[in-house]
């Protein structure tokens, strides 16, 4: 079992959890993910590090509620006990000198870019960060991600904060401006992704995406995970999850990840109209 | 039963397993073999000859006393009977259910010259349930401890052989293993209707009760390396870690939604429990049209998992003839009688899927066999221009796995072959690294519970040998 130490609601869906497991905090790298179970009915889901704390033995999961599996997670509070946590898994990022990266993070995908562009910063590199979000008050880790940058730029899709527009509109302006960028790391929905790399591709710049496909074990047993890669099938789990995002098959690694969307909505909507018995909110 | 004519004149067939019946079975997941009743498998007891030479002792991979348990059952001793297979399987209402006991023990047995050999199988199966109803597990005493640790990689077969036996012997062992649940393939590749989960826990339990610790989510290769094991204390180590990344057959369409690996398939359905969803949160497509690929044991656990999970038709599509399919003939037997249809001589060449990236249909090719290949059948060839669509919402893939890359890639000196399994001295499981043994898929590739126990046990007596030598 593992313990639940801090609770922490940054955005109106989406949750910060600090979760004692000392022996995958004493190992884990930057972008590596960790498979997590909540309880004995509880699916297994991957959830991507965003940080860890090596003294006290601690790992911080940020995740969006967004079906039954991780609203339930969000309801749990300080002292509840997560059934299992399995990590670290996934290769971590190749950290090294590039020179400049810019890290283009969406959405929830801020969350694991953190500890990348930390990495990347303390092995020397200038550090560029957009950060996208729907909207102002969905928009995690700023301050945490503007102290590591050495310039950082916000889009929202609505104009409430920052840039109004895409992280690609951003993108786009300073591939414009020409200025020097040696690699490119993206994480975010699906359609970012591939739209940063769409981009990127037409500059011939190096691109890197981590991916969170659906997987079962996550330890390159059962294959859920599959995504086609310079025309090659490759798992996730232990060929990834960072991939050169100009070789990735985006038009498919969606349509996998939709694979389960009519049990998600039903498995929400039983959860829903049973939703008031048992534990209410304490986030 | 007819006992006294049966003492003159053996009764030249194995008594008839009582199953559930086909029509009902395939709405539920419960246990299809129900297990000898008492006065059945006393009577089937006494059918064995109880040959000196005994043949089945030396066809049997753990070398249970056969003769000697069976002699314990008509006699009405069943606990006797467990106790004498103890001494050599500490997993018996597994092995009794799970065994290809037609191509080992009861192979060589003298009765199946003349007729069918002793159901040695359901007998086993038979003492081992007998103690489990009665709650009378009891733990044989320990021997003294001999101060040695051993880190045994995977809670499977293979690992728990060595386990229990290492523990038996006096060591300290620790098992790791990567899900959250003990058993490896007996609680996420064998479907609860082949293979009961309480039974598989129950026998962990009692490798439990030996004195071996059980360490779950615990993935060696990533949390802990092999080495780190070793500067942890641990004086010798086994790797048991299975079956690997699932095999594809890199035809157009593998990847398209309602495609699964046999792994994938059967992990959702009897790890995840996902037939019980939604009351259990992992969801699993529930096809109307399921087709298997492939003609072993996990082709046959897949078809009729998905005859379970509502398949109206559910087809298994094989490149042979169905007298090449490596499956057990108990286990097509049973996949025909719950309506499985066999697709033979049949391969697919792509799978066909609609605008929104779902499986549609199969497209397969009709084969024939021709001359005999490396491995003695005859090989498949296909008929030009005998394409040909089956109309099917969900694809299995069961035709094989590589192996785990984790451990290997983290453990320097272990040396694997092109395919990536360790290589390992089949008679003590002795690899390329000091302290190290292996057994079980991770060396073989896939192949059966059994043969994996077999493995587990040779490598528990040169674990042994070699830590008394250190």
């Amino acid at each position: 079992m593992f313990p639940i130490v801090k609770t922490q609601r940054l955005a109106s869906s989406i949750k910060l959890l600090e979760v004692e497991a000392p022996l995958i905090a004493r190992k884990v790298k930057a972008g590596q993910f960790v498979v997590l179970r909540r309880s004995e009915q509880g699916e297994r889901i991957p959830l991507t590090v965003a940080d860890w704390n090596r003294e006290r033995g601690t790992l911080t999961l940020i995740f969006q509620e967004v079906g039954k599996s991780t609203l339930e997670l969000g309801r749990m509070g300080e002292g509840d006990e997560i059934q299992d946590l399995i990590g670290p898994l996934g290769n971590p990022s190749e950290i090294k000198h590039y020179g400049t990266v810019l890290c283009v993070g969406g959405g929830i995908g801020i969350a694991p870019i953190y500890p990348i562009a930390r990495a990347f910063r303390e092995a020397g590199n200038r550090v560029l960060s957009i950060l996208g979000a729907r909207q102002r008050e969905l928009l995690i880790l700023e301050e945490e991600m503007r102290a590591l940058s050495h310039e950082l730029w916000v889009t929202t899709d609505d104009g409430s904060y920052g840039r109004q527009g895409l992280v690609t509109d951003e993108l786009r302006r300073l591939l414009e401006e020409g200025d020097r960028i040696d690699m490119v790391l993206a994480i975010g929905p699906p359609v970012m992704m591939q739209a940063v790399c769409r981009l990127t591709a037409l500059h011939g710049l190096k691109t890197t995406v981590s991916l969170d496909s659906i997987m079962v074990d996550g330890t390159g047993m059962c294959g859920a995970c599959r995504v086609t890669v310079g025309g090659k099938t490759r798992f996730v789990c232990v060929h990834g999850p960072e991939f050169d995002g100009h070789q990735v098959d985006f038009e498919e690694y969606i349509q996998r990840k939709r694979m389960y969307l009519a049990q998600e909505r039903q498995a929400l909507e039983r959860f829903r109209q049973g939703g008031t018995e048992g534990k209410d909110g304490r986030g | 039963m007819a006992e006294g004519e049966a003492a003159k004149r053996p009764v030249l067939q194995k008594y008839p397993m009582p199953r559930q019946d086909p029509g009902k079975r395939i709405h539920n997941f419960n246990e299809v073999a129900l297990g000898y009743p008492e006065e059945v498998a006393r009577a089937e007891a006494e059918r064995c000859l109880g040959c000196k030479k005994s043949p089945c002792v030396a066809g049997c991979p753990v070398e249970i006393d056969i003769p000697s348990f069976i002699a314990s059952i008509r006699e009405g001793e069943y606990l006797a009977a467990i106790r004498k297979i103890k001494e050599k399987n500490c997993l018996p209402a597994i092995c009794g259910r799970v065994c290809p006991q037609e191509d080992q023990c009861e192979k060589v047995c003298v009765l199946g010259r003349k007729g069918e050999p002793v159901a040695i199988g359901r007998l086993e199966r038979f003492a081992a349930d007998y103690e489990m109803a009665q709650g009378l597990i009891d733990a044989p005493p320990r021997p003294a401890p001999t101060g040695k640790k051993v880190a045994v990689v995977g809670s499977g077969p293979a690992g728990l052989t060595v386990a229990g036996d290492l523990a038996m012997m006096g060591h300290e062992v620790t098992v790791f293993e990567a899900l959250h649940k003990a058993g490896g393939v007996l609680v996420y590749g064998i479907p609860e209707f082949r293979l009961p989960k309480a039974i598989v826990q129950k026998e962990v339990d009692y490798v439990a009760s030996l004195g071996v610790e059980f360490r779950l989510d615990t993935v060696i290769g990533k949390l802990l390396t092999v080495d780190e094991l070793f500067a942890s204390g641990y004086q010798a180590v086994f790797l048991g870690n299975g079956a690997g990344l699932p095999t594809f057959m890199n035809i157009p369409g593998e990847n398209l939604n309602g495609v699964y690996s046999a792994n994938e398939y059967l992990t959702r359905s009897n790890l995840m429990k996902a037939y019980l969803f939604p009351d259990y949160d992992t969801p699993i497509i529930r096809g109307r049209n399921v087709a298997v690929v492939g003609g072993g044991n996990v082709a046959m656990d897949s078809v009729r998992t998905a005859r379970r999970l509502g398949a109206e038709n559910a087809y298994i599509i094989y490149r042979r003839s169905r007298a090449e399919m490596p499956a057990r003939h108990e286990e097509i037997e049973n996949a025909a009688e719950e309506g499985v249809q066999f697709v033979m001589l049949t391969n697919p060449v792509r799978i066909l899927g609609d605008e929104r990236g779902w499986v549609k249909a199969i497209e397969c090719i009709r084969m024939e066999l021709g001359e005999p290949d490396e491995s003695g059948r005859r090989r498949p060839i296909p008929i030009p221009g005998s394409e040909y669509q089956i109309p099917v919402d969900v694809v299995v893939i069961a035709i094989g796995n590589g192996a785990n890359p984790l451990v290997a890639s983290t453990t320097p000196g272990l040396e694997v072959n092109r395919w990536g399994n360790i290589i390992a001295d089949p008679e003590t499981g002795q690899t390329s690294k000091e302290g190290v043994f292996a057994g079980g898929d991770i060396v073989t590739g896939a192949a059966t519970v059994i043969l994996a126990m077999g493995a587990g046990r040779k490598a528990a007596r040169a674990i042994d040998r070699y830590l008394r030598s250190k």
